[in-house]
């Protein structure tokens, strides 16, 4: 890892990702040990995002640490017009580490060079949000047993969704083959696609969720395609049907396949899914809060 | 005549040329060595003449060797930049310039959302590819193109 921040996803190593998942499996034995006793977490969302801070709160509370901060940039001094800088140093006096979102991208690794404490990054814009790819890391290792040689597919937003992004850079380690189901103009980036041919990592795309496609995958990772994201309503109300997972699309797949979504979702994933035992993303949820006590103590170095 | 053409720009007795830089990047060029700020002696000229461009420009600094780090930044303006080291008028060393491995300060990113863009911070690139040239910021993680590289 690079230096004690987590600030992407690509700062870890193939071996920092395999140790985070171990310690994130012991915690799920064991989720109350008292690694952060006497230590006091700056939880700083400039950004609202309920269901990241309350995960990193249980799990800095479950370490047995202490958390200061907010839950919305409103109530601090940058509505005054603090700056990032100024308000990192504040906090860094007083805290044994920061997590933090912020809607602006590379905020929280400028934050990392400021502060002396480690920094974790709970989202930064559309750019990264390691502590949700770790916990889908971890989802897939423990109901694949493996993280290697797996087909995944990734459905909907391919283009604006950082989850699936950091998703890809983390696989890379490990021989993945990838289908990206999304419209043309939602596909997947060419950055990201030049960097599965520079890593020599197969891909195929396509613009139809087909039960062809959904029977070769081992992981089904659904997103939700925004209607934001569209300029022509015409267009989204073209679309918005063709990602839309069936129970009885899900027949003939994997018996060992698993649904993931990083929630919320909206209506891509029908409620007649949420029954079958495919389906992982409520459990998948509950994984963050074990690879963020990992996460934290792997910054920490405890 | 004594065999030697004619030079647009004087020679100078010690010194750096700057050679074939594409005119109208001149003043960029200008700009990234911070010449604009200096007591250097400096003669310059554009739309000149060139057998391989058709049009430069080039830049004589008088009792002044630049480091390899400050020629290297020269590789975002264009790869065909020459540098001649000039001793008692003879051109005793030519270098090439060649993109770094990072990019500090000069470059502005092209993402809006990125904290360089919106809290003052001081941009830094890694150059993920040379050939075509393609930069990622250390911050934002976007990677660029050449054609989006916008000089500060």
């Amino acid at each position: 890892m690079k230096g004690n921040s987590l600030i992407s996803i690509e700062d870890l190593t193939r071996d920092d990702i395999l140790e985070i998942l171990e310690r994130a499996a012991e915690f799920e034995k064991n989720p109350n040990q008292d690694l952060l006793k006497g230590k006091v977490a700056g939880v700083l969302f400039f950004e609202p995002s309920t269901r990241t801070r309350l995960s990193f709160e249980t799990a800095i509370n479950r370490l047995g640490g202490k958390v200061v901060g907010f839950a919305d940039a409103k109530i601090t001094s940058a509505t005054k017009g603090e700056t990032l800088k100024d308000t990192i140093k504040m906090v860094d006096n007083y805290v044994d580490f920061i997590v933090m979102r912020h809607h602006i991208e590379g905020a929280a690794r400028y934050a990392s060079e400021i502060a002396k404490h480690p920094v974790i990054n709970a989202g930064d814009g559309a750019n990264q949000h390691p502590s949700q790819t770790m916990l889908d890391l971890y989802s897939i290792k423990k109901t694949q047993g493996t993280l290697e040689n797996l087909n995944i597919v990734m459905v909907g937003d391919l283009k604006y969704g950082r989850t699936v992004h950091s998703l890809l850079q983390a696989m890379r380690h490990f021989n993945p083959t990838f289908h990206f189901v999304a419209p043309n103009f939602l596909k997947m980036p060419d950055q990201y696609k030049r960097y599965l041919e520079v890593a020599g990592i197969p891909y195929y795309e396509h613009t139809e969720l087909t039960t062809d496609v959904i029977n070769e995958a081992d992981i089904l990772y659904m997103t939700r395609v925004q209607k934001e994201r569209f300029s022509d309503p015409l267009e989204y109300e073209r679309v918005k049907d063709v990602y839309i997972l069936k129970n009885s699309m899900l027949a003939n797949s994997k018996d060992t396949m698993k649904v993931l979504h990083p929630l919320p979702r909206v209506n891509e994933i029908s409620t007649d899914v949420d029954e079958n035992p495919k389906a992982y993303y409520f459990e998948q949820a509950h994984n963050g809060l074990f690879a963020r006590e990992a996460i934290i103590a792997k910054v920490l170095g405890l | 005549m004594t065999g030697k053409k004619e030079l647009q720009v004087s020679a100078i007795e010690n010194g750096t040329v700057i050679d074939r830089i594409p005119s109208n990047k001149l003043f960029t060029v200008i700009s990234i060595l911070g010449l604009d700020n200096t007591d250097l002696t400096m003669t310059f000229g554009m739309n000149l003449n060139s057998n391989a461009l058709g049009n430069k420009a080039i830049i004589k600094l008088w009792d002044k060797y630049l480091a390899d780090e400050e020629i290297n930044k020269l590789a975002l303006v264009s790869k065909d930049i020459k540098i001649n080291i000039i001793k008692n008028y003879e051109v005793v060393e030519k270098k090439v310039v060649s993109l770094p491995e990072s990019i500090n300060g000069i470059v502005r990113c092209v993402n809006p959302k990125c904290v360089t863009n919106c809290e003052g911070v001081s941009t830094r690139f890694n150059v993920v590819s040379k050939e075509p040239i393609a930069i990622q910021c250390c911050y934002c993680e976007k990677i660029f193109e050449e054609k989006r590289i916008e000089i500060i």
